[in-house]
């Protein structure tokens, strides 16, 4: 048994040492913005058009996050909780479409977007990401782990369809759903292909685009535009932090 | 589910999901499938004629060697330390809940700022030199994604590794099952599906790090990092979407090649344990 301990000590500094290494990037940003605190309200009170994209890039996420999970939850139940002709294929069907990188579908995209004249609105960078076949794949393998008999028993008590999925199978699987908000929005918060493919005017770019471009703008700008534009994201791992830490930010149910 | 001659319920749910994945994922796809065996100008039939000139294209070549190179590397290595990492912080070791933490955080940092920090660190005149040309370039970019990806990896098998019952190691560790034993009877074999689920998005983040590669050499990086995703954007700059067209059939021939051979593994997995 004693050896076992030296084990866990080992493996303990391994595991510090680790961290710290992954850590020393995101810990040197941090470093550098706080050397010159003056980038930071450069950014703040000179740079209306960083804050402007910074809002409007949030809400854009939001949107895109709030239906995707929506249309992902529908889909998910049907594949997780009925039978029907044509399910495995379709099912393959997605996960295929999902792995495909972005610029397979860019241009078919962007005819397709030109046809419904949505070009160079932000319309044609949200339609794409909340038809994202990946939240559906999700939230079916998170609802797959809840069993079928709690929503055989809430049928009985006469819940209809709707009842079930948003009463009883979400809330059950809020890990999941965390899990996704959290994917989807990381996802729209960096999304730089779309942007530069649908919109003709780079006034129009969300800041992930922006970002890069001020990286022109000095190395400390650009730290602390870039440090900034993390808060959102840091906010939600904090908001839904005990989900992530304990595992469950997958199956749901522990 | 009680059995109903048909039950439209279903397709219900499904219809959001599959209307917007017919517009812009089906319909887009059917556009591509025709580009590929058409002719530029004239939209003229002309069989694998692009098939044949793209793939005996040198430019081609070297991005979908690249690239299968990178996935071949990234993927594996990303997996395999991943789970041993999860098999590790799973004991109760001091501080392993906030060493979760810390390794989901580059996910978070923006893709601006990694590329700000790689140049920083191996650009021209950088940290450590100007590395960003050649095999150094591939690592590098393998690198990237592996800081940015590993954490998220980590969480996923900790929580397929939680729904293993604890019962399970009991009953084995009575039988005299010792450690490594366990690990192959038990732990791998139930932890296929999530297995799977892990590589699928292990691929979808190795693709996705393209962005990095983008952003820090642009549109004609070092041959090293000349990826199929530089193939196809150049190919679209250059509004040549016969090229473009056959690269993308290409790639959803292979990736659908691969999810079959999975999803058959995952399957008759499935089966068995029923």
């Amino acid at each position: 048994m004693r050896r076992l301990k030296w084990m866990d000590l080992f493996w303990g500094a391994f595991l510090l040492a680790l961290g710290a290494a992954v850590l020393i990037p995101v810990g040197y940003m941090a470093l550098g913005v706080l050397r010159e605190p003056g980038s930071l309200y450069q950014i703040l009170l000179r740079r209306p058009d960083y804050l402007m994209k910074f809002w409007k890039s949030l809400a854009l996420g939001a949107v895109i996050v709030a239906v995707n999970l929506a249309v992902s939850c529908l889909g998910g139940f049907a594949f997780a909780h009925f039978s029907f002709r044509g399910k495995g294929a379709a099912h393959f069907l997605l996960i295929v479409l999902m792995m495909m990188p972005v610029q397979v579908t860019l241009v078919p995209n962007y005819i397709i977007l030109d046809r419904l004249h949505l070009l160079d609105t932000w319309a044609a960078l949200a339609l794409p990401c909340i038809f994202n076949p990946f939240g559906t794949v999700l939230m079916a393998q998170v609802f797959r782990s809840v069993p079928g008999e709690i929503l055989d028993a809430a049928r009985v008590d006469g819940a209809g369809t709707g009842q079930v999925l948003w009463k009883i199978l979400v809330p059950t699987a809020r890990g999941g759903a965390v899990s996704l908000i959290l994917l989807t929005f990381v996802d729209v918060w960096n999304m730089v292909e779309q942007p530069m493919v649908f919109l003709r005017d780079p006034a129009d770019y969300p800041l992930s685009v922006f970002l890069a471009v001020m990286n022109e703008s000095g190395l400390s700008l650009s730290l602390a535009g870039g440090l900034l534009s993390m808060l959102p994201v840091l906010l939600l791992f904090l908001y839904f932090r005990d989900e992530l830490a304990e595992g469950v930010g997958f199956l749901g149910l522990k | 589910m009680e059995k109903r001659t048909f039950d439209k319920t279903p397709w219900l749910l499904l219809l959001p999901i599959l209307a917007g994945v017919g517009l812009f994922f089906l319909i887009p796809f059917g556009i591509t499938l025709y580009y590929s065996v058409t002719f530029g100008v004239t939209g003229r039939f002309v069989g694998l004629r692009n098939f044949a000139e793209v793939l005996s294209s040198s430019a081609f070549r070297l991005a979908a060697g690249n690239t299968l190179r990178f996935l071949a590397l990234g993927v594996p290595l990303n997996m395999v330390l991943a789970f041993f990492l999860a098999l590790l912080v799973r004991k109760p070791l001091a501080g392993a809940r906030l060493f979760r933490s810390g390794m989901l955080l580059p996910m978070v940092v923006g893709v601006a700022s990694v590329v700000t920090l790689v140049n920083f660190c191996f650009g021209d005149g950088g940290l450590w030199g100007s590395r960003l040309e050649g095999e150094p370039a591939f690592w590098i970019l393998e690198g990237v994604y592996l800081w940015k990806n590993c954490g998220y990896n980590i969480v996923l098998f900790l929580a397929g590794l939680n729904t293993i019952p604890g019962d399970l190691y009991d009953y084995a560790s009575l039988e005299g099952a010792g450690g490594p034993q366990k690990l192959r009877c038990i732990t791998l074999p139930m932890m296929v599906p999530t297995g799977f689920f892990v590589f699928v998005i292990s691929v979808i983040n190795c693709f996705k790090t393209y962005r990095e590669a983008f952003l820090l050499a642009g549109e004609h990086p070092d041959e090293r990092i000349y990826m199929l995703q530089h193939f196809l954007s150049n190919n679209f700059r250059n509004l040549n979407y016969q090229r473009l067209s056959v690269a993308a059939v290409c790639l959803f021939a292979l990736i659908g090649a691969l999810t079959a051979v999975f999803y058959r593994f995952q399957r008759r997995y499935e089966d068995t344990r029923q």
